[in-house]
């Protein structure tokens, strides 16, 4: 295979009601997800959510205690880590210091009996494809963290894993440097075709780099969908909370007539919501607007909240205006910042609207939303 | 500022006690060993070669020598064949068992050497505790010969001295970085692949440093070689005993003593070269 030419079609995944229990805690709750062949998922969520935790049923470390992996649709839950053909670049990497860069990509193809003249031309091969032939004879501790890391993909993808799993693998870099891996990261799974999860508690990264999200809580996935959509639609108010910042304000449904409601905030003005769970009419909720998706007015009109100017933040190609409204309720604002145009002042009266009809999401406050899982609280 | 700077430049007073305890108790008594085994007779009259060339010469001291430098390879080997697995498995137990077992590694250190070596010679003797069970379970007819022989004395040696094995392997294995052997056998390798090529390699310096310690503490181990192995086993500490205060020939026991600690430390520098090779691939 030519170094840049995509494999040998990549394999599917398929996680059939995945549990897994640690005692009596709850770690992985009830999980499907179906990933293509070729596909990269991030799975995004704060820390002690269960992700390494998934990764490491995939992988086969851990057996999980309830439901099932399949590979192809054939299910491998009998089969051990060296025989799964899971691939992992860990956190740290994980390169044996012991051998050179070169013994550590030609390690799993003589644990595979390849022979010796086809291990050169693949570990040669390899390490073109991560622009690193030059220091085939280096020790890991000769390496930089980006170089590190291409070796440690380099070794995994040698011996074409059926899925790679990458568990948190730009931790370790400086923000520069983890642009550039995730650059080359993604050109190396595109290359080689391989189906991929990538853990990450970096929203930007998961936005920027997958094909689509599973956004984890407390053991179970939220949300599974491309980045736009998880962006622009998220389906709770955890996934619209932890992907981008939002504003989420208290109010009482007045109307509701299903994928529509009329939510009347603190302050007695009435909003316009998709309603992401239908709500009966009186209840409390809670909606959630992003700042860019809010409007700022001069006059009073329909659905605009009256609200005070407090703080001021020109943020290069965007203002974001901190303000409060009538009933206390802080909201931020952000709007483009065109060249010329002044910007409010701290203390001015404005109104605030959605910027459309869809900005607006109602949710159920978190405590009472049937089934959420962790028994524990996450850090 | 400059007071603490100078009491800083005053700090190597503080190991001035401990040079002093050294001075006198090790390098002075060291010097005196080496003067008198250029000695010719115990009456100290010339200064000659002559202890060296008898005990080059003496194909009988010669072969204690020989069978106390091969006497501590085979303790060492022994420990280190049971040892390692032991420090190994100790690493994968819960806590708790993990305690208990480290504490039966190192019981032997906490009794008495001359308490453990009788207890061993009852454990030994033809009617003891390992002949009769041998018989019992009906492996052997006749009891094995195993106190007064050299196999006998490397179990026990091998026994005493496993804590300095068990030690510094399991010190370097828990340093071994968890995720190692994940990726190796995520790369396809078995278990008994990662072993080989991953854990033992990155535990050799804890397996130096521990056959190290086996080894100088089972050449010199005075008390367990002259009671388990008897009158017919001489090895160097008691041949060289024997010399001093039975025969009363000091210039001779300093000789010995002398071409004993070389040889000693020839071995241990030995290992330590392997360490060194073995550590500078990665440390
Ligand atoms: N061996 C274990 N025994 C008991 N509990 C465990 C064990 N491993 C993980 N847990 C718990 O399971 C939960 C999920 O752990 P996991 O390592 O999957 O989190 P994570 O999402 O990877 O977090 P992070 O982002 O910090 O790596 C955590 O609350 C953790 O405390
Ligand atoms: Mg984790």
């Amino acid at each position: 295979m030519p170094p840049g030419a995509p494999a040998a079609m990549g394999h599917s995944l398929k996680l059939e009601a995945i549990t897994h229990r640690f005692g009596e805690f709850v770690a992985v709750r009830d999980i499907d997800l179906d990933i293509a062949a070729g596909e990269l998922v991030a799975l995004l969520g704060p820390s002690g959510c269960g992700k390494s935790t998934l990764l490491r049923i995939v992988s086969g470390f851990l057996a999980q205690s309830a439901g099932r992996v399949l590979f192809d649709g054939e299910p491998v839950d009998h089969l051990p880590p060296n025989r799964r053909g899971v691939g992992i670049v860990f956190q740290n990497y994980a390169l044996f210091p012991h051998m050179t860069v070169a013994e550590n990509v030609a390690y799993g193809l003589h644990a595979r009996g390849t022979p010796r003249q086809a291990v050169r031309a693949r570990v040669d091969e390899m390490l073109e494809l991560v622009h690193m032939s030059a220091l085939a004879d280096r020790l890991p501790r000769q390496l930089s963290g980006g170089q590190q890391q291409r070796i440690a993909l380099a070794r995994c993808l040698a011996v074409q894993p059926k899925i790679l799993l990458l568990d948190e693998p730009f931790g370790a870099l400086d923000k520069n440097l983890r642009l550039d891996m995730q650059i080359e990261v993604k050109r190396l799974q595109r290359a080689s075709g391989v189906t991929a999860i990538m853990v990450t508690h970096d929203q930007e990264e998961a936005l920027s780099m997958a094909d689509r999200i599973a956004v984890m809580n407390h053991g179970v996935i939220e949300q599974v969908s491309p980045p736009t959509e998880v962006y622009d639609r998220p389906s709770s108010l955890f996934v619209s909370q932890f992907v981008g910042t939002t504003n989420v304000l208290p109010g009482r449904v007045a109307t509701c007539d299903g994928a529509r409601a009329d939510v009347t905030l603190a302050d007695g003005t009435r909003i316009a919501c998709e309603a992401t769970v239908r709500a009966a009419v009186g209840e409390d909720v809670l909606v959630s607007v992003r700042p860019e998706r809010l409007a700022l007015r001069g006059a009073p009109g329909d659905g605009a909240i009256p609200a005070t100017v407090k703080v001021v933040l020109p943020l290069g190609p965007v203002v974001v205006y901190e303000a409060e409204t009538q009933a206390g309720q802080p909201m931020k604002i952000s709007a483009p910042r065109e060249g010329g145009a002044r910007l409010l002042e701290p203390g001015a009266r404005v109104y605030v609207a959605p910027a459309a009809p869809d900005a607006a999401r109602l949710f159920r406050p978190a405590a009472s939303r049937a089934g959420s899982s962790g028994t524990r609280a996450a850090s | 500022m400059a007071a603490r700077a100078a009491a800083g430049g005053r700090e190597w007073r503080l190991a001035l006690p401990l040079a002093a305890f050294f001075l006198a108790f090790f390098v002075a008594p060291l010097g005196v060993l080496v003067a008198w085994s250029f000695y010719d007779s115990a009456e100290l009259r010339a200064l000659t070669l002559a202890q060296y060339a008898r005990f080059l010469g003496d194909r009988f001291t010669l072969g204690i020598l020989w069978d106390t430098l091969t006497l501590g390879a085979k303790a060492t080997l022994v420990c280190l064949v049971f040892g390692y697995p032991l420090a190994w498995l100790a690493l994968r137990l819960p806590p708790r068992w993990q305690a208990a077992l480290v504490f039966l590694v190192i019981l032997p250190i906490l009794t008495s050497v001359v308490v453990r070596t009788f207890a061993w010679i009852v454990m030994l003797g033809s009617q003891g505790v390992i002949n009769q069970a041998l018989a019992a379970i009906g492996l052997v007819d006749r009891p094995l010969r195993l106190l007064y022989t050299e196999v006998g004395v490397v179990m026990v040696l091998a026994q005493v001295q496993m804590p300095l094995m068990v030690l510094p392997i399991m010190a370097t294995l828990a340093r071994v970085d968890p995720n190692l052997s994940d990726a190796s056998s995520s790369l396809g390798a078995g278990a008994w692949r990662t072993f080989w090529k991953v854990t033992v390699p990155l535990s050799l310096p804890g397996v130096v440093a521990g056959c190290i310690l086996v080894y100088a503490a089972c050449v010199t181990a005075f008390v367990t070689q002259t009671l388990i192995g008897g009158a017919r086993l001489i090895y160097m500490p008691l041949y060289i005993y024997q010399q001093a205060t039975g025969a009363n020939n000091w210039p001779f026991a300093a000789a010995m003593s002398v071409v004993f600690m070389i040889a000693v430390l020839a071995v241990v520098y030995l290992l330590n070269l392997v360490g060194r090779a073995a550590r500078g691939a990665y440390a």
